[in-house]
């Protein structure tokens, strides 16, 4: 008997989890369709930007500092036993813009904003605005998901773009003023080793599918949320863990992509 | 619709952003030095580049002048076949000297022009005729073994 039993509570789980990734896709869609709103009534879009990207703000600074600290402190231990302290700044750099400034911006993204988010939409749903909304014949989707989703895309590149900015300054203040690397060679090498084209702009492009990703999921977490306390939690919880992991496995496949065959 | 203090602090956040990539773009990557925009193309044939890439620089006098812009083996005299992208402000006599040269003893390699005295000067696709391969490490590393070895064996003589 507990083998069918089982066997049914995994049936189960699998049409469980194939339909939400349906349902998952529709939202998607409806998103896309429905987010004419957010541009014409651009206010609601920036009132967004405000919450998720503005006040994302001062954690996305203060972490590429320390960040951008770290390394040059760690990459001056390992290069000066090479000899090669000059290339700190362009292994700063390089990692920062490549890989570190969007995974890290995104991940930490997604627990500030794509949390708040969740969070929001599940309550607005659990205490029945959403379908107060429907009842006054205004679409939730367009009215409430959309310029959520839209300020989340937006503010993503720029967040990581100011992430990766504050780290090569973190790199800067430790690897040249406090260890005394040479500040010539720290800029030259950065310079000669960081290409606009080859690492700038595939790090924003990877920014910018995270942006997608996280938003998408937070949202999609909040709408889905039974509207129950316990759903609203459980859902933020899913939301940071599902988009942390999305960020992670979508960064391998990016740069796959991006870097392959040098 | 008026404007509040909401849209201020979106726009520091935006201009900011903005301000950050810009900073990228200049200070950290190489679009301050990209104004290669005019360039004309010429080839050289190496029997051994060793591990020079494309977009590597092209010096002359340590100046970077040029890039690799492609390189491909040359099917019928089997060696390779490297193209390069030389700023158009630079020009070059008939019998430059082109070199493959290692920054330091580990770093990258790139290719050094060494002008020669022929009063005309290299036009867009014409070959460089003198060419030195890259030093590859095995190879000085044999000879000098085989050297040693037979200086061992005068003394027996």
């Amino acid at each position: 008997m507990t083998i069918v039993e089982n066997l049914r509570f995994l049936g189960h789980r699998i049409v469980n989890a194939v339909w939400r990734i349906g349902f998952a896709s529709r939202f998607f869609i409806l998103i896309l369709f429905y987010s004419g709103t957010s541009f014409r009534r651009f206010q609601l879009t920036i009132k967004e930007l405000f919450s998720s990207g503005v006040m994302s703000l001062i954690i996305i600074l203060v972490a590429g500092t320390f960040v951008g600290m770290v390394l040059g402190l760690q990459g001056y231990e390992t290069l000066k036993r090479y000899g090669s302290e000059s290339a700190l700044g362009s292994l700063v750099a390089l990692s920062l813009v490549r890989e570190l400034g969007p995974v890290l911006a995104a991940l930490l993204f997604a627990s500030r904003a794509g949390s708040a988010m969740t969070a929001e939409i599940g309550l607005m749903k659990a205490t029945e605005q959403i379908s107060a909304m429907e009842m006054m014949a205004i679409n939730p989707i367009a009215r409430v998901v959309a310029p959520r989703f839209w300020a989340g895309v937006i503010s993503m590149p720029l967040l990581s773009a100011l992430f990766s900015a504050m780290g090569v300054f973190g790199g800067y203040v430790v690897g040249v003023v406090l260890i005394g690397v040479d500040q010539g060679s720290f800029w030259s090498q950065m310079q000669a080793g960081v290409d606009f084209k080859h690492d700038i702009v595939n790090g924003m492009i990877k920014s910018f599918v995270f942006g997608v990703a996280v938003t998408a999921i937070a949202l999609f977490e909040g709408y889905d949320a039974p509207p129950t306390a316990e759903g609203v939690s459980g859902a933020t919880t899913r939301t940071v863990v599902e988009s942390s992991l999305t960020i992670l496995f979508l960064d391998f496949i990016l740069t796959a992509f991006m870097f392959q065959g040098e | 619709m008026k404007r509040t203090t909401l849209d201020l602090w979106v726009g520091i956040f935006v201009v900011a952003g903005l301000a950050a990539l810009a900073v990228l773009a200049l200070k950290v990557g190489n679009l301050s030095t990209y104004n290669m925009s005019e360039t004309y193309q010429l080839q050289a044939h190496f029997s051994n580049i060793g591990g020079l890439k494309p977009q590597a620089s092209i010096k002359s006098s340590g100046v970077l002048v040029g890039r690799v812009a492609q390189i491909s083996l040359d099917p019928e005299r089997y060696e390779a076949k490297v193209t390069m992208t030389i700023d158009k402000r630079y020009q070059f006599p008939k019998d430059t000297f082109a070199n493959i040269m290692t920054s330091g003893l580990l770093g990258e390699q790139y290719i050094g022009l060494i002008p020669g005295g022929d009063e005309a000067f290299l036009k867009a696709g014409d070959e460089i005729k003198k060419t030195q391969s890259a030093v590859v490490l095995e190879d000085l590393i044999s000879r000098f073994l085989y050297s040693k070895a037979e200086d061992s064996k005068q003394p027996n003589k």
